[in-house]
């Protein structure tokens, strides 16, 4: 299983907090708007991508946890995505 | 919306490539097909429900997504996305599904599917209703944009004529959406018709796994909907029989810019440019290029366009497309950096103000070209912003403004590096060529109201 971080643009009012949390994946672009690298995280990023999750004032970052391919039905959703 | 483009249906004409014209088979100069025209032009609709030619467990459903999957049929709204696969997407679900035939059609340069709405209502009814009963549907929602006034009353005669007939089919309901560039996008149409404002949304879920009042939901292109009709009649294999290998079949094609009869044209997937421009009657004026795809296409330069071939296969490589059926050509009198700042300018009029990076990016992008225009600007930056803008939206729109710039970079480097060293030119005053909608937004009454207000 990985996990990634993506950022929903339609939720995210660029306080950028989640730079400041997860700086290894997450820069800020000239507007203050997140640019994310999507790359599954390692170690202990998980723990860092979390705590910046849960400390967005708009709940704009989302940790996506891909299932390992197990065999699934065809058309199924690929990725779940949650709220931390 | 598309104040300056040619808003007349082009008169019915003969269409480059032979075995045409399929779709456009009996259209007239004015009015609609009605549906016992229709009916004589292409035969009576299949009904999938005797389930002749039933094979096993396959339902006449599933056999009509089969034959979809055979044809090859990819949506004709710009993305390409295979018909079948949603389709199939859509049936998988466990709650009933909702076909959304979309008509919206809010890129200023395309015409296709407000013509065929107007022209041949039934051809794309027929292919909602099929699509309906392929994917266990019992409602379909047809979608015209406020603008195509024509289109409307087209389609809700043509619904109106099939209503005492088809007593099990689908209910088929009209509706119009917003003049506004993203309004026609698959999650802002469901946000739409559901009441919310016509914006798009985050995915997933997507449309067909959740879509309008959480159902499933099939949104389609009206013109790919009327292939649908089609390939129902006549087969995967007689579909496939003209077009490329990618991209089977033909397509509409909405051409403006300097030509005798610009319109809607039927081709051929893989027809020569050439013979398109031939059958509109030729250039008026020298092509300095083509804008491909419409405001959100991609550019080709004049050189090319003598030899340039209208599918995925020929365009892929100079990075280019169809899009939902979109050549502007641009003359050789006007200035492909001033034409290039103003489409710029105007995608970032049409953001849906959504999201940080398209909101603030379209505009420092469109910035960054007028910046050029004037003078004394190198090109330089324009290029750092489409790196910080691509794929940074909820939905495509600032992908496309970014196709737009980047590709006129491309394909007019020397205009660009002349008005970066010595400022405007003297194309660059004339008045704009490329169609553009004169207010960007806004003519609903409700804002209008209260903006007279203030």
């Amino acid at each position: 299983m990985s996990t990634r971080v993506r950022v929903n643009p339609i939720a995210c009012e660029a306080h950028g907090m989640c730079a400041e949390l997860l700086p290894e994946r997450i820069s800020l672009d000239p507007w203050g708007y997140p640019i994310v690298d999507g790359a599954p995280l390692r170690g202990e990023e998980v723990e860092h991508a979390v705590r910046a999750a849960r400390a967005c004032p708009t709940f704009a970052l989302l940790l996506e946890r891909d299932q390992p391919r197990a065999p699934r039905p065809a058309g199924a959703g690929s990725a779940g995505s949650q709220r931390l | 919306m598309s104040a300056t483009a040619p808003v007349e249906r082009p008169p019915a004409r003969p269409s480059p490539g032979a075995r045409l014209p399929r779709l456009f088979a009996g259209i007239t100069a004015e009015g609609a097909l009605t549906l016992e025209e229709h009916i004589a032009i292409h035969g009576p609709l299949p009904d999938l429900l005797t389930g002749a030619g039933r094979r096993g467990r396959e339902t006449p459903g599933t056999l009509l997504i089969h034959e979809i999957q055979r044809a090859g049929l990819l949506g004709r709204g710009g993305a390409g996305f295979p018909l079948a696969a949603k389709l199939r997407a859509v049936a998988e679900r466990r709650r009933r599904g909702i076909v959304v035939v979309n008509a919206s059609e809010g890129e200023p340069a395309s015409l296709k599917d407000r013509t065929l709405l107007e022209a041949l209502p039934h051809l794309v009814l027929d292919g909602a209703l099929l699509a309906a009963q392929a994917i266990g549907s019992d409602e379909v929602i047809v979608c015209v944009c406020e603008t195509a006034r024509e289109a409307h009353a087209a389609a809700r005669a043509a619904i109106a004529e099939r209503a005492p007939l088809e007593r099990r089919s689908p209910r088929v309901a009209l509706r119009t959406v917003p003049a506004h560039y993203v309004a026609g996008q698959e999650s802002a149409l469901i946000s739409y018709l559901g009441g919310g404002p016509a914006l798009p949304g985050f995915t997933p879920p997507m449309p067909f796994e959740q879509g309008l009042r959480r159902r499933p939901t099939l949104v389609s292109n009206a013109e790919t909907l009327a292939h649908v009709s089609l390939i129902a009649r006549h087969g995967a294999d007689w579909f496939r029989q003209i077009g490329t290998a990618e991209q089977p079949g033909s397509a509409l094609v909405t051409l403006s810019g300097p030509v005798a009869s610009p319109g809607v044209y039927e081709i051929e997937y893989g027809a020569s440019l050439a013979s398109l421009i031939a059958a509109a009657g030729g250039t008026t004026r020298h092509v300095r290029g083509a804008l491909l795809g419409g405001y959100a296409g991609s550019w080709v330069p004049g050189d090319r366009l003598d030899s340039l071939l209208l599918s995925s296969e020929h365009l892929g490589p100079l990075g280019a497309a169809l899009g939902a059926g979109i050549v502007l050509l641009l003359s050789d009198a006007a200035c492909p950096v001033a034409e290039t700042a103003r489409a710029a300018r105007w995608l970032a009029s049409q953001s849906a103000g959504q999201c940080g990076p398209c909101v603030f990016g379209l505009d420092a992008l469109a910035g960054s070209v007028e910046d050029v225009l004037r003078g004394g600007a190198p090109a330089a930056p324009i290029g750092r912003l489409t790196g910080l803008i691509a794929r940074r939206g909820a939905c495509g729109h600032p992908d496309g403004a970014v196709n737009l710039v980047v590709s006129a970079l491309r394909a007019f480097a020397e205009e660009f590096d002349d008005h970066a060293r010595h400022g405007p030119c003297e194309r660059c005053t004339r008045a704009a060529e490329l169609p553009l909608p004169r207010r960007p937004v806004d003519r609903t009454p409700g804002r209008a109201a209260a903006g007279a207000r203030r």
